[in-house]
């Protein structure tokens, strides 16, 4: 699958033995992969695979360290995204590379011709935008805008580029089914006009559904190039992980319990000019029961992590309750002593300090909820670093957390082991309510597959579980139980089972209404 | 030619110890080349700035006379500093912790009692204590930015003391000199050594540079301290609160610096002037991140800097020229501590120019 | 010439380094930079101004040699801040000592000289229009190029596609970064540009202001110029409304203490500090105005990867 292989005139890109080395460590490993005009190709691989670093390499961002990259039979020296641009190629971020404190128009003039007016960019854009079904505000504040708004701010200005090549980096991950429809839309409007679309993603359905060929990559190296069509998810799975990665068995739950956790009418405005308030949320977690909260990213599932973990306490005692008892005004050591555990969303400064060992960070979920065990001299609050580092120990092995050394810093770990530990560190103590946000976010598919796992036993042996997810597929592996949230707002709950992804992706949506007309009151 | 930094997988250890010694290394290089300038042989200059001061008993005294305020600071701005609040208005703290001490010996200089020292001190840590915890209160509950209300207030402190010197505070013996009367015996803060004039303020410094490196190292608080520096978000996720702990190292910082105050204007100087300062407050900024915020390193850079006071004055006598070129070196110093850090989490590479770079979009 | 002519002259006077101060810090901050080294770079500033006007005879060679000084001084700090990526607080309190210290050393043997006054600049006619004339035609170039300096700033950030690009820098260095921005050059410029602002405003104080040098003449003018960004909300206009502002209060104690009034002259003394404390206040307890204005990425070092 070389660029000599096929004659250079047919092939819009051909990448040769392309590598890209941090230090030692090589992110990409002679990767070659080729893009024929018109078709939709698959990048295809876990999180850590290589793909961000690959298409960074093509769109100038990084400088590879060594291979060739040849565009429409010419060798090519990408060394910024404007020369990436003035060749034709386009790119849509996963993490978008917006400006929260700009308007549209403005985001889409930078990576435009200086000499082009912000007026006729705001005219242009807005045209292009309804043209490909994807309408924008050119004057509305990014920072005002949905998810699926600000995706859409990213594919307009690459299409205002016309360019030959758009690179998608997971574009899907932030999308409600129905978005997800309605891009695949667009993109098969952009192939029928002959562009090329470079598709990066780990989910296997859309890829079989769209993409005309893939190539996948596993720890920065082809491990496989075909026609998606022709194979089947676990065959492309297998190429993918390298082997296959156990199922998660929710099979044996079912035994419900009494109410461990329930909010009643929960309502928290906002703390920040972007955040989400929450409106009257109603939910109740039985023992035994795995409660899953999906819903698109940004719509109220770090407040409501927030209010119910006591990191941010709410006005009244009685709409949050730990096992009968109210706790809405109580921080999060008193909640955990009433026996709840947390795992929030974010890894780095969140759940861990990244320069701290992996004990210290033990101790900064359990200071207080095991005072007896690892703390000494009364008053004086000594730590007793021998019990912490036995009990940091205990979980790697009980997690099989890899790491470099005995107690390395949180920050040297990979998102899944880290992931694993943090998980790990609440499920050490037997929390009778776990909350955990985003579970399984950017964490390898072996690390996923243990951490739901984990969660399902737990519930099992008689805790309720709540998992906030924006994963469809993992809410499906876990969850007894679904509720949506959207806007701040929360539907009912359903029996897993009574719940197809249409009918998620419509809650998701949001049925109460949704008001598109965007906030501008910090205009400059 | 440009310079990249390369993430350390690991915080170095070597350059963790190292990178002060460099720094002091560099300083004293240019310090060399500035003596030069000014036309003064760099080794002799450099011998009587650093190496002479340490030759003779007295002046070692001096050197505790001088580091014992700016331990004392300094040790307190290192738990500011690792809690990320940026006190920077010791100066100030200093000066009203030396007037809140001095009402005593002052106001009520009839009473004389082996109480009125210990009380002295108690008073200047409380006025160096409330002082800060004006910023303290403005960042915690209003929001305001401590990094300029603290130093705002440096002028405010300078201004009371002038004007208690020159108004209600003047000796009325004086002969119109604007300083207070000079203390009683008994509100004079004895001599640490029968051998000369260091007092106990070096004591206080080394004993609260100990207690709060145990703090720091083995408790719970240190470690609060630790975490709500380095993220907010996951010490609030430990249930420790940022509003909390910027009135703790506050608080304390200021405590620290009032008691520096007190222990100054009794030990060393026994009244009240419009100056009492040559700048602790702010040298001791350079102490606390020479010191890499750990109070045993303050104690040995708090003597370094120490000696470049001494050195200046040294030099003044023995080179004809004025003392502002301490102020350069401490600034200097400052500078290459700064830089030197960079070396504990980077590695750095001088890339001279770019082989491959044909296109002249290279040199980014 | 009117007594309340006169004193809005001295007004502007001790407004006008104020302005020039926090016009630069302003663009400096927009581009995601915190540099509290202001006072540094404007005694500096002040002290080589001073040197050059008596070494050369002219205060525009002066003028010049300020506006250099801070430049060159705030290479300095964006050496380590943005290439050593060292703490931007911790750094700007070094330069701010090290440029006290330094100045203190090179200017010593002009200690006490009197120094040259930069001359006015008179508009034919338009000076002549009663009261405004006086005021706003019969100044010195410092004092219009303060003005020019707030109109071309804002039409740079706000009109400009440069301009644009600096504020998008410091909204999010990554995402600049993505779209290839440079964010460090941009950085590096704005710094600079502070520095150069800072320098000019330190030239002001010694060929204008009081044209003499004297040690630590800068009397926290840098830290007040910092307040008033925050006060300012980082809109350049506003920086203009505030260091009147703030003129004034000084102008008006000056006044009081000549005039004597009852009052200690260390407390009015101690107005201007407090009055930026008070302005610091009622600017900032708003969490949701300070939120929305303040660059996003103030303060933060960024490493490219590459």
């Amino acid at each position: 699958m070389s660029a000599e292989g096929q004659p250079a005139n047919s092939l819009l890109l051909a990448v040769g033995q392309l590598t890209k080395l941090f230090g030692t460590f090589a992110a990409c490993n002679g990767i070659n992969l080729d893009i024929k005009p018109g078709e939709i190709h698959a990048l295809l691989g876990e999180n850590g695979a290589g793909k961000s670093t690959l298409v960074k390499m093509l769109f100038g961002v990084l400088a590879p360290t060594s291979g060739q990259i040849v565009w429409q039979g010419q060798p090519v020296r990408i060394s910024s995204p404007s020369a990436a641009r003035k060749l034709g190629i386009g790119m849509v971020f996963q993490h978008f590379s917006l400006f929260e404190a700009l308007t549209v128009a403005e985001n889409i003039a930078l990576s435009m011709d200086p000499g082009v007016s912000l007026a006729r960019i705001a005219k242009e854009a807005s045209d292009l935008s309804h043209a490909y079904g994807l309408p924008l505000d050119p004057h509305a504040h990014v920072a005002d805008l949905s998810v699926g708004e600000r995706q859409r701010i990213e594919i307009v200005r690459a299409l205002l580029q016309n360019p030959k090549l758009i690179i998608l980096d997971e574009p899907t991950s932030v999308l409600t089914p129905q978005e997800a429809d309605r891009l695949f839309e667009t993109l098969n409007k952009l192939k029928a006009e002959g562009r090329s679309v470079l598709y990066i993603s780990h989910r296997l359905e859309e890829v079989q559904r769209i993409c005309d060929r893939a190539t996948v990559l596993r720890h920065g190296k082809v491990t496989g190039a075909c026609d998606p069509r022709q194979e089947t998810p676990s065959s492309l799975a297998r190429m993918m992980v390298g082997g296959d990665v156990a199922h998660v068995s929710a099979e044996g739950t079912g035994t419900k319990g009494a109410i461990k956790l329930e909010a009643r009418h929960l309502s928290a405005s906002a703390r920040t000019p972007f955040a989400v308030s929450l409106k009257n949320i109603c939910l109740k977690v039985h023992a035994g029961e795995v409660l899953a909260i999906a819903g698109v990213a940004g719509n109220g599932q770090g407040e409501l992590f927030d209010a119910l973990s006591g990191e941010y306490p709410v006005a009244s005692d009685d709409v949050i309750l730990i096992s009968d008892k109210p706790v809405g005004t109580r921080g999060i050591n008193a909640r955990r002593l009433m026996g709840a555990g947390f795992v929030p969303e974010e890894r780095h400064g969140h759940a861990a300090v990244s320069a701290l060992s992996l004990s210290d960070n033990l101790i900064l979920a359990r200071s207080q909820s095991d005072r007896r065990a690892f703390l000494g001299g009364g008053p004086l609050g000594l730590i007793r670093q021998d019990a912490v580092k036995m009990a940091a120990k205990r979980i790697s092995a009980a997690m099989d957390v890899r790491k470099s050394g005995e107690n390395p810093p949180a920050g040297s770990l990979s998102g899944g082991n880290l992931q694993k530990f943090i998980v790990g560190r609440e499920l050490d103590r037997q929390p009778t309510v776990l909350i955990v946000n985003q579970p399984t976010w950017g964490v390898d598919a072996g690390a996923a597959s243990r951490i739901r796992q984990a969660l399902v036993d737990l519930a099992k042996s008689g805790s309720a579980v709540l998992v906030i997810s924006q994963d469809l597929d993992e809410i499906f592996e876990v969850a007894t139980e679904i509720a949506v949230i959207s806007e701040g707002r929360l539907s009912d709950i359903y029996p897993a089972s009574d719940l197809s992804r249409e009918k998620i992706g419509l809650l998701m949506g949001g049925m109460y209404g949704k008001t598109e007309t965007a906030e501008t009151a910090h205009a400059h | 030619m440009r310079i990249e930094l390369e993430r350390r997988a690991d915080v170095s250890k070597l350059f963790s110890i190292l990178s002060p010694f460099i720094a002091l290394g560099l300083t004293l290089f240019f310090g060399g080349i500035m003596f030069m300038m000014l036309g003064k042989d760099p080794f002799s200059a450099l011998y009587s700035f650093f190496i002479e001061p340490l030759t003779e008993v007295w002046s070692l005294h001096e050197l505790a006379i001088k580091a014992a305020p700016l331990i004392l600071i300094a040790v307190g701005l290192s738990v500011c500093y690792r809690s990320n609040n940026w006190n920077i208005g010791a100066e100030g703290q200093f000066i009203m912790g030396a007037i809140a001490g001095s009402i005593l010996p002052v106001v009520f200089y009839e009473w004389q009692s082996p109480l009125v020292l210990p009380l002295m001190m108690l008073l200047g840590m409380l006025g160096g204590a409330l002082f800060a915890g004006i910023p303290a209160f403005l960042k915690a509950h209003l929001n305001t930015n401590e990094i300029l209300t603290s130093l705002m207030l440096v002028y405010v402190a300078q201004l009371f003391l002038d004007w208690l010197v020159r108004g209600p505070w003047r000796n009325p013996g004086g002969m119109n000199f604007p300083e207070t009367r000079t203390f009683d015996a008994t509100a004079v803060l004895p001599e640490m050594f029968a051998s000369g004039r260091a007092h106990w303020g070096f004591g206080f410094a080394i004993l609260a540079a100990i207690l709060i490196w145990f703090m720091m190292r083995y408790t719970l608080k240190g470690f609060e301290i630790t975490v709500l520096g380095q993220s907010q978000r996951a010490g609030r996720f430990a249930g420790f609160s940022s509003r909390k702990m910027i009135w703790f190292s506050m608080l304390l910082s200021g405590a620290l610096a009032g008691l520096a105050g007190i222990a100054e204007v009794s030990g060393a100087i026994q009244q009240l002037r419009p100056v009492i300062s040559p700048g602790y407050g702010f040298t001791a900024i350079i102490v606390a991140f020479l010191g890499r915020l750990n109070p045993l390193g303050i104690v040995v850079s708090g003597l370094v800097l120490a000696l470049t006071y001494l050195g200046g004055e040294a030099v003044q006598v023995s080179l004809q020229i004025s003392d502002k070129p301490i102020r350069v070196f401490q600034g200097l110093l400052l500078f290459f501590v700064l830089s030197c850090d960079t070396l504990i989490h980077y590695k750095i590479r001088m890339i001279w120019y770019d082989l491959n770079d044909t296109t002249g979009e290279g040199a980014r | 010439m009117g007594m309340f002519e006169a004193i809005l002259l001295t007004v502007i006077t001790a407004a006008t380094p104020l302005v020039l101060a926090a016009i630069g810090e302003l663009v400096t901050e927009r581009s995601g930079v915190l540099n509290l080294g202001v006072e540094g770079m404007i005694i500096m500033g002040a002290a080589c101004a001073f040197i050059a006007t008596q070494l050369t005879g002219s205060p525009y060679v002066g003028i010049l040699a300020g506006i250099a000084s801070g430049a060159i001084f705030s290479l300095l700090f964006g050496f380590l801040t943005l290439t050593l990526v060292a703490n931007q607080v911790a750094t700007g309190l070094a330069l701010t000592i090290l440029g006290l210290g330094v100045s203190s050393m090179i200017a010593e043997p002009y200690l006490g000289q009197s120094g040259i006054k930069l001359p006015q600049i008179v508009f034919p006619v338009l000076s002549d229009i009663p009261f405004l004339g006086a005021v706003l035609f019969k100044q010195d170039l410092i004092f219009y190029l303060s003005i020019a300096l707030v109109a071309g700033v804002n039409w740079f950030l706000f009109k400009s596609r440069a301009g644009l690009k600096l504020r998008s820098v410091g909204d999010s260095h990554a995402s600049a970064h993505a779209l290839g921005i440079n964010v460090i050059r941009t950085r590096y410029l704005a710094v600079m540009f502070g520095g150069a602002c800072a320098g000019l405003a330190g030239a002001q104080l010694s060929l204008v202001y009081t044209p003499q040098w004297a040690e630590n003449m800068s009397a926290g003018r840098g830290w007040i110029a910092l307040a008033l960004v925050v006060f300012a909300s980082w809109r350049p206009w506003r920086i203009v409304a505030g260091g009147y502002l703030f003129g004034a209060v000084s102008i008006s104690q000056l006044y009081a203490q000549a005039s004597g009034v009852g009052i200690p002259s260390q407390f009015l003394s101690a107005l201007p500090y407090l009055a930026t404390i008070i302005v610091l206040i009622l600017i900032s307890h708003n969490r949701r105005t300070t939120l929305i204005n303040t660059p996003a990425s103030l303060g933060k070092s960024f490493v490219p990867d590459r």
